[in-house]
């Protein structure tokens, strides 16, 4: 073997396709992703009518030329309401799942590097936090500070930290017990390395997992606010409070209560399989 | 074929090739005939690599990963098994035909009850109802001479010795009444003391149930106790096959002789002399005392494991330390790379003391000193690639990164005798003896001057120990690395060391030169652990009075570990009002070895 072949077999980049190593599932998925959270920032813009405009005495009309999406029970365009509400549900239960996934994470992952009396503390502080009813704890704390998009994203991130907390410590102090990380503790490497180095690579699959199954209830904790009126104020609302505020609709079938229904399945859906796809070398590589 | 004098098993013309990815197909067995009589034990014997398994899974039907059978015939009992189609193979094996591994922990689901995976075979193939599934199951463990054939069934894998759960992995396989039962060495990995209890309860089940039985192993002395016939194997041709008397007393091939040559206790390799000016000592301690738990008042753990240890590694030599499962050779092991403070003693590093905590070590003594585990697998990070893996230590110790690094790895590789290809695979793309090559080529990342062993060849096949064994031996030659090489396997230890100390209980009974282990007298110990290695008779196991096989594999008790010497209970030659009383001293015997007993040099010579 050559010194040019040598150098080209240990090169340390590992050559990706376009694709990221997605499978077409996952392309597919992205792509939706990527569309709706395009159509969150720029949706104001394209829609036909203001969002609290009643526009018609039809309600719950069809889908028709003047009105794609059909009207809801006010009589307001419900495209351009859809349109609107887009930033709503994307914007608070990304930024809250994220929230909720980084604060967990890393109070998880010190929880079992730490071990002993700060993993106590915290754990103790975590079984109480999801004690509290995440409907009851919203409740009081909209309650007492207003609602406002920031209280939201605080809220729902602040309730899903103890769910995220227990999985990722089970899991770092699993990986802890491992030889490899024995290893590196033998090689004299302090524990913020070996976190980063040893540890935290293991996690990222079940990390984005539970990411994805954290924005799901989230998208359905913002809905059942809106229901509560604890939620986005009208005549703003988010995908679930679109759902709620028009059930009426649902037994003549009304697009007003499916097509946001619809957005909701197709933007939760396309997350998880996004997550699920991206590629984790052990299926990617082995045979 | 109904011809009534057909043997029961008939392997004629087999072939087997192996294929590297690409490279041209390597023949693995050359036309391999043999047969096997009904009840009769058939021990394919050949050294590391001859083909033994391959021709042993031939007879499933299997051919392993990257290996296919090309030609040849294999019938068994009335099935021509090659030409099985592949549903009828899946019944045919697990039924007719089952298997005993080299580890038993390794075919257990650990979470789920001993007797429920015993049972398992017989109710897939609907042989049976689970009631007569258990009864006869109980019926095996009697006959498998386990402790408590009642209850046994109802722990969980964890809870039973490895060597009880080698012997309930042979109900396992006999549970189906199979035509044949395959033993691939079924007690490489156990302890010597407890591969005699095993063999002994193996080789009654198969007298007594008749089984016909395939027995693979490298081990001529094993084989002497338990076969009726052996094919002996080298480079997959078949070199001779007789009647296992007639192979130990009059061998004809020159192959067979050679062999047994080498089982004749003798030491194998030339004892490197150690350096006469007595050169400080790479690693010396004294008065080591560690173990679990907090510590009480007197500064001792609540959980004692290792008492008193003392001992100096030369540059550039092996220590062994030998002992049975639990006896605290890794809790050594971790003492000295510092992962678990020693609660006293002291231990010294090129003469300078070195610190209990690895946080309190300086990057010299933390580089000097590596470590490698028993268990390759989850040794490596499995999100990092080999060449990732490889970098850690090389930017951690020597800050070197990029080409400077990528240089270095495809060294490290070639150390260790890896192809650089395997450089950007990660380490579930590896086989276990790879794998151990990266955890080698890791510890040599850091350019130590010590390196600890912690049984690194017990969890891989013998024929990839025997060649990890060797890179070790060469690493020491080539670099002038020092070992601590820590195994349960008395060949092993001969094999590569130059001192050896003998463990029991967390105590040092004895050490001394390699050749401590060849000459008595000996501590009581000592000579127990070598008359349990098989001697190459047939009636060597015969020869062994129950009561001796009970005391050679009796465990310890919690009693016996406050005792002042805890070998007491288990001692042929113990001085009741003295070794139970008073905590033995050590003692010189004239032969170079250190000895902690009782007797003096004179009564144990006559007792042994
Ligand atoms: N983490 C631990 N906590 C408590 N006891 C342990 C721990 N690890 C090992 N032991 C005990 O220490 C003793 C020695 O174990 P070990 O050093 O692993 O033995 P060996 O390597 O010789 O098989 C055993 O009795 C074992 O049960
Ligand atoms: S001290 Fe006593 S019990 Fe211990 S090994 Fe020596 S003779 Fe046996
Ligand atoms: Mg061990």
């Amino acid at each position: 073997m050559s010194a040019a072949q040598r150098t080209a077999v240990v090169a340390p980049v590992r050559r990706r396709s376009v694709t990221l190593g997605l499978s077409a599932t996952g392309c597919v998925a992205a792509l939706v992703v990527i569309a709706l959270l395009v159509l969150a920032v720029i949706g104001p813009m394209l829609a036909p009518y203001p969002p609290g405009a009643i526009v018609t005495d039809d309600l719950f009309g069809p889908m028709s030329r003047a009105h794609l999406f059909g009207t809801d029970y006010l009589g307001r365009d419900m495209l351009s309401r859809i349109l609107e509400s887009a930033r709503y549900t994307l914007g608070i239960a990304l930024p809250a799942a994220a929230l909720a996934s980084l604060t967990g994470t890393s109070l998880g992952m010190l929880a079992a590097s730490a071990g002993g009396l700060t993993d106590a503390a915290l754990s103790r502080a975590m079984d109480t936090l999801i004690c509290f009813p995440s409907i009851i704890f919203s409740l009081v704390v909209v309650a007492a500070c207003g609602s406002s998009v920031t209280v939201l994203i605080l809220t729902a991130g602040v309730i899903y930290t103890p769910g995220c907390f227990r999985i990722v410590r089970s899991i770092a102090t699993d990986i802890s017990a491992k030889d490899f990380v024995h290893a590196a503790r033998a090689r004299g490497e302090r524990s913020p390395a070996i976190v980063l180095e040893e540890i935290l690579p293991n996690m990222v699959a079940p990390i984005l997992t539970d990411f994805g199954l954290r924005f799901v209830f989230i998208v359905l904790l913002l809905s059942s606010l809106s229901f509560l009126g604890l939620g986005i104020q009208p005549p703003y609302s988010d995908w679930g409070g679109l759902v709620r505020e028009n059930l009426d609709g649902l037994s003549s079938g009304a697009p007003a209560v499916l097509i946001p229904a619809i957005c909701i399945a197709v933007l939760t859906v396309s997350i998880n399989l996004l997550i699920d796809s991206l590629p984790s070398r052990k299926g990617a590589r082995r045979g | 074929m109904d011809d009534a004098a057909a043997p029961y098993v008939e392997v004629s013309g087999l072939c087997v090739v192996g294929r590297e990815d690409g490279a041209a197909p390597v023949p693995i067995i050359i036309d391999l005939n043999f047969a096997i009589a009904r009840g009769e034990v058939l021990a394919l014997i050949g050294e590391s690599g001859s083909g033994k398994t391959t021709a042993a899974l031939a007879l499933m039907g299997y051919a392993r990963r990257g290996c296919s059978i090309t030609a040849g015939h294999v019938r068994v009992g009335i099935t021509d098994v090659l030409a099985l189609p592949p549903h009828g193979l899946t019944a045919y094996r697990g039924r007719n035909v089952t298997y005993v591994a080299q580890s038993a922990a390794a075919s257990f689901n650990p979470s789920q009850r001993i007797m429920s995976q015993v049972i398992e075979p017989a109710l897939v193939h609907g042989l049976m109802s689970r009631g007569e599934a258990e009864d006869k199951a109980r019926m095996l463990f009697r006959a498998l001479a386990l402790p408590d054939p009642e209850g046994v069934g109802s722990r969980y894998p964890h809870q039973v010795s490895g060597g009880q759960l080698q012997r309930l992995m042979a109900a396992m396989a006999l549970i189906t009444g199979p035509d044949l039962v395959i033993l691939d060495e079924p007690t490489t990995a156990l302890d010597v003391t407890t591969q005699i209890e095993v063999l002994w309860a193996f080789r009654n089940v198969v007298r007594q149930l008749h089984t016909t039985a395939v027995y693979v192993s490298h081990d001529l002395p094993v084989v002497a106790q338990l076969a009726d016939r052996v094919v002996v194997l080298h480079g997959g041709k078949e070199q001779e096959t007789a009647p296992i008397a007639t192979i130990l007393h009059e061998a004809e091939h020159p192959y067979t002789r050679s062999l047994l040559a080498a089982a004749k206790p003798s030491s194998k390799v030339a004892s490197t002399p150690v350096a006469a000016d007595a050169k400080r000592d790479v690693l010396a301690i004294s008065g080591l005392v560690a173990g679990y738990g907090g510590l009480d008042a007197q500064g001792m753990p609540r959980f004692p494991v290792l008492h008193d240890i003392g001992f100096g590694i030369g540059p550039g030599s092996v220590l062994g330390v030998i002992g049975e499962s639990g006896c605290g050779k890794s809790t050594l092991a971790q003492v000295i790379a510092g992962l678990l403070p020693a609660a006293h003693g002291t231990m010294l590093l090129d003469g300078r003391e070195l610190p209990r905590r690895v946080a309190e070590r300086t990057p010299e003594q933390l580089q000097a000193v590596q470590i490698v585990f028993q268990m390759a697998d989850v040794a490596l990070n499995p999100a990092r690639t080999v060449a990732g893996i490889l970098a850690r230590p090389l930017k951690f110790y020597h800050g070197m990164r990029g080409a400077a690094a990528r240089r270095r790895v495809a060294e490290l590789l070639d150390m260790v005798h890896l192809s650089l290809q395997l450089a950007e695979r990660y380490p579930d793309e590896l086989s276990g003896g790879q794998k151990q090559r990266v955890n080698l080529a890791r510890a040599l990342a850091a350019e130590p001057k010590l390196i600890l062993c912690d049984e690194v060849t017990s969890a891989l096949d013998t024929i990839v120990a025997a060649a990890v064994l060797e890179l070790l031996a060469e690493l020491r030659r080539e670099l002038g690395v020092a070992l601590m090489f820590i195994s349960h396997d008395l060949s092993t230890i001969r094999a590569i060391c130059d001192q050896v100390m003998v463990l029991y209980a967390g105590r040092a009974v004895e050490a001394g030169p390699r050749a401590t282990l060849e000459s008595k007298p000996m501590h009581p110990y000592t000579e127990l652990l070598l008359a349990s290695v098989p001697e190459l008779r047939t009636d060597w196991l015969d020869g062994i009075e129950r009561a001796a096989l009970e005391e050679a594999s009796a465990g310890l008790t919690m009693e016996d570990l406050h005792r002042p010497c805890p070998f007491f209970r288990r001692c042929p030659v113990h001085l009741p009002g003295l070794c139970d009383v008073q905590p033995p001293p050590v003692q010189r015997l004239s032969k170079g070895a250190a000895i902690a007993c009782h007797r003096t040099e004179d009564e144990l010579r006559q007792a042994q």
